[in-house]
Order: C-alpha cells, then structure tokens, then sequence
C-alpha cells in the first residue's frame, strides 16, 4: 500500500485531500492527514470581527466536517519531519513513513521577533487581527476606546493577505465614521513599502483612496522596535510614531516543525519549484500554500488555483511521467473598501493587476481596479463558496491559469 | 530601455535607475553609483553586495529580515552604510532589481 501524508489540514490540505481521494484508488492508497488543530478557521473573516461585522462563530467549523470518507485523520502535533527517510515523528512518539508528502502547514505570526512588540501593551493597547484572539480582543477595545492616533504597521513582508491591512484600514475609517467619531481618531498607515502596495496600478487606486479617506500613509518604515512606555513605534533608521492604539500585522514564519526539520529558509519557509511546487530539496515532497516561499501572496485564492495545479503533477509524479503542470502565480482578491464597496485584483507572477473587467460566468463581470457595490458582495458571497465548494476541492467557475480577457494594457 | 555610462562601462538600466543586467556590474562601477547616492565604497560595503547579489543571483528574496540573520551585517549597521532607505540603495549599487515585495 503506498502512502501519501498530508501534513496540515488548513485551506490547502483539506483541499488536496479531497481531490486525490478522488482521484487514488483506495486500494493503492492510503491517504492520511495530520494536524494539531482540530478547528477550522475562515481566515479572510478576521478581518470584520474587530468591527462587529462577524463573531466568532462565523469563522469556525470543524475541521473534520471538510475531509471525505476514505481519508484517514491524526490530530496531533508533529515532532520533527526526516525528509531523508521518508518519515515523520509525531508528539505522542508514533512514526508515519510515507512515499509522498505534501506540506501545508501554513504561516503564522511571530511577534516575539521584534522587540518590545509583545511586551506589556500586547492586547491593551496593540493587537493583532490574524489571529481569532487578537480579533475578538480588537473587537472589545473599539467599543469603548474614545479615539486618538490608530496605527496601523505592517513590520516587513512576506505577511498573509497583503491587502488585509489596506482593508482594515478602509474598515477602520468607514466604522469610526459611522460611530459619529472619526474626527477623534487620527488613522496612519505604516509600510515597509514605498507606496500604499506593491505594483504601481494598484499601488496608485489604493494609495489615492487611502487620501481620499484622510488615512495618512508612512512608506519605506521597517519596525525595528516598539517602546510601550512611550508608546511609540520605531524604525531600524530611527523614525518614530506614536501611537494610542497600534495594529499590528507581525513578522511571518513558517509553522517551528519545519525549521527544526532543517526543511526552511531563514524564515521557515520550504523552498519549492514556483511552477511545479516541488521541494527543491526531496523530490516525493510537494508544497502548496502559505508554507512554500513562492513569490505570490499567500492567501486563499492562490492555494486554491495551486491546488489544481499540485492534482496533476502529483499524477505525473505517481506515474513517473515528468511534472506538465505549471502554476503561474494565479491570484484573486477582493478588496473591501468600506461602506459596502469593494475592489477587485487579478494578477499573477508576471502581470501586475490590471484596470478593466473580470469575468465570471453566472454571475457576470466584476469591475477590476475599481470601487463598486458587487466586489463587496462578492467578497461577502465567498465565504460559502469557500466552506461548500473550495474546501471541499469541487470545480470553480475561475481557472487556475490567470486569463487576459477583459483586462485593459496600455 | 535606458543605458547609464558608470566608469567608461555602458550598462542598461530601468526607468528607476536598478540594472536590468546583473551581469554588467563591476566593482568599479558600483563605486561610481555609490558616489551618485552620497556613499564612499568601502570593504564592509562591498561584503554587503557581494552577499546581495549572490542571494539574488541564487534566486532568493531579499528583505531586511534577511540581512538582519544573513551573519553579513546588522540592520543598525546596514542603515549605516547606506542611509534612508538600506535595501533600495543597496541594491542599485549591487547591480540588481529593486526587491518587490510580493503582492
């Protein structure tokens, strides 16, 4: 019986588990799937808990409610990864071999890498949204703080979701609005980019409506420290901003196993194939997601077009044909600008985002670059596609390969 | 595509002034962009380079972060060496792309 071991059960996991169970014969295939975790978070939904938008509830399932039958499920922690034997150590001392392996183990948040920033304000006065606890804390404090300077930093790239930021603070703007207080507080936002993002099209949409929302915007800040008693920010170069409230969107790293399996970059990441998604390293490993270092973001949308892409090459690997699928860094964001409006982004690792028209059959063209009611909805309408269709690994109405229709060049 | 002339050697670079051919840069010819970003080269700088271009070259992303673990240097010296903004500066005068975030 040959095994193919699935380690993580986020986005990108579930996904494939779904899809190669379907795919593999039962009686050639073992397929197991390991995570600590037993809960499934909606990621993209942390961004709306600070605000009220959604509880807590909304974002949550269990995990095993998303895997098929015929799948076999380990919910513990894994030890150490031998990649060289082909086996993997799990915390309660069990060893699993394997003829395949795929890493999603996703990124996290590493906060005790800047100094001071998980210091006695943690929680207080500085939060975090990528995570449920950080959210939900948010979410308290916004009730009852009165205003003053809101700043918003992002401490340096790669991070999760590069738009969230953007989003929170075109959130952050509509919501103080809304409360009657929005002249009480001060919004900045702090980049270790040069601009409001990172390709010139959308860089200049978003930056222009960050002026038009009167959000200030600090480019080229890299987060050196954070002075709690003071309470200000501070850059390698020696810039400071104080702050009465602080978001924080923390340095990222690869999940610790992958580190100390000697399986990273400086960062945990796994280097892999940007096309093939194949480790650099062990050719029976394969990469999907937020896990890998591929130069895309790393969010939904992309796993879930690599997850296409990951299906046909894990075919050819298993009948020993070379690897023909070639993911082309596929990416598709919705971006919520406030007041029930929303944007729209589609690019890949060639093509900057483009101005022009998405399409989407069934539904019919999303504006792209642009500021409408039905990106927001869109938005909005994705969180079921994702818990019924994405998670579940069943077709979509968007190819993984990005497509030039409707898109406008110069 | 515009080309630049650095110490008598003719190299092409973008509309932001980075190379778009690593393979064109010399010593001599990053002294001649360090002089137009206010640097005078000296060993520590080239040590810096030297590490940025064969990150680049490998095919790795640079970042702040990096260079903080890189063992090279330390971020409170790199924004010594080159003041304002490190990782642009840098790797103008390193002969290779201006680093772009992922999106």
């Amino acid at each position: 019986m040959n095994k193919l071991l699935i380690l993580g059960a986020g986005t990108g996991g579930t996904i494939m588990a779904n899809k190669m169970r379907k795919e593999l014969s039962r009686d050639e295939w073992k397929i197991t799937i390991i995570d600590q975790h037993k809960t499934h978070y909606y990621q993209p939904g942390f961004l709306f808990i600070p605000f009220g938008y959604y509880k807590k509830e909304d974002v949550i399932k269990p995990k095993q409610n998303f895997l098929p039958p015929g799948v076999n499920s380990i919910y513990q922690k894994v030890e150490k990864i031998e990649a060289d034997a082909n086996k993997l150590t799990l915390a309660n001392g069990e060893i699993l071999n394997y003829d395949i392996l795929i890493i999603a183990t996703g990124t996290r948040i590493n906060p005790d890498e800047t100094p001071g920033l998980k210091g006695e304000l943690w929680h207080k006065k500085i939060y975090d949204f990528y995570t449920i606890e950080g959210a939900i804390a948010l979410g308290k404090f916004f009730k009852t703080w009165e205003g003053g300077n809101l700043v918003i930093n992002i401490a340096d790239n790669p991070i999760k979701c590069p738009v969230a930021p953007l989003e929170f603070a075109f959130f952050a703007d509509a919501f103080f609005t809304d409360r009657g207080m929005r002249d009480k507080v001060n919004i900045t936002y702090v980049t270790p980019l040069s601009g409001a993002f990172t390709k010139p099209r959308s860089s200049k949409l978003l930056g222009s409506l960050l002026e038009e929302k009167n959000i200030n915007l600090v480019p080229d800040f890299f987060l050196g420290e954070v002075d709690n008693e003071n309470q200000k920010i501070i850059d390698f170069g020696g810039k400071e901003i104080p702050f009465d409230c602080m978001i924080s969107i923390p340095l990222h790293n690869g999940d610790p196993v992958i580190e100390e399996s000697g399986l990273g970059d400086d960062f945990g990441f796994v280097p892999a194939d940007k096309h093939t998604l194949q480790s650099n390293a062990h050719e029976n490993i394969f990469v999907i997601g937020d896990a890998g270092n591929f130069p895309t973001s790393k969010a939904g949308s992309v796993v879930h077009f690599m997850a296409e892409i990951l299906h046909e090459n894990l075919l050819c690997y298993i009948e020993n044909r070379p690897l023909t699928g070639s993911f082309d860094g596929h990416s598709n964001c919705f971006i919520e600008t406030g007041h029930g409006k929303g944007a729209l982004i589609d690019f890949n690792y060639e093509t900057e985002p483009l101005p022009g028209y998405f399409p989407l059959p069934g539904i019919g063209p999303m504006g792209l670059l642009k500021v409408t009611r039905l990106n927001h909805y869109g938005k909005l309408m994705f969180r079921w596609i994702y818990w019924h269709i994405l998670l579940r690994g069943k077709d979509m109405p968007i190819d993984a390969d990005m497509t030039m229709a409707g898109k406008k060049v110069d | 595509m515009a080309t630049k002339n650095y110490a008598g050697v003719t190299v092409d670079v973008n509309e932001e002034g980075y190379f778009t051919d690593p393979g064109q840069w010399t010593k001599e010819v990053a002294a001649e962009i360090a002089k137009e970003e206010g640097i005078d080269l000296t060993d520590k700088h080239l040590e810096v380079l030297d590490y940025l271009r064969t990150k680049f070259i490998s095919g790795e992303a640079l970042s702040i972060r990096g260079i903080n673990k890189s063992g090279v240097v330390d971020v409170k010296t790199f924004y010594q060496l080159f003041p304002g903004a490190p990782l642009k500066k840098s790797t103008k005068i390193a002969g290779i792309p201006k680093p772009s975030s992922c999106v």
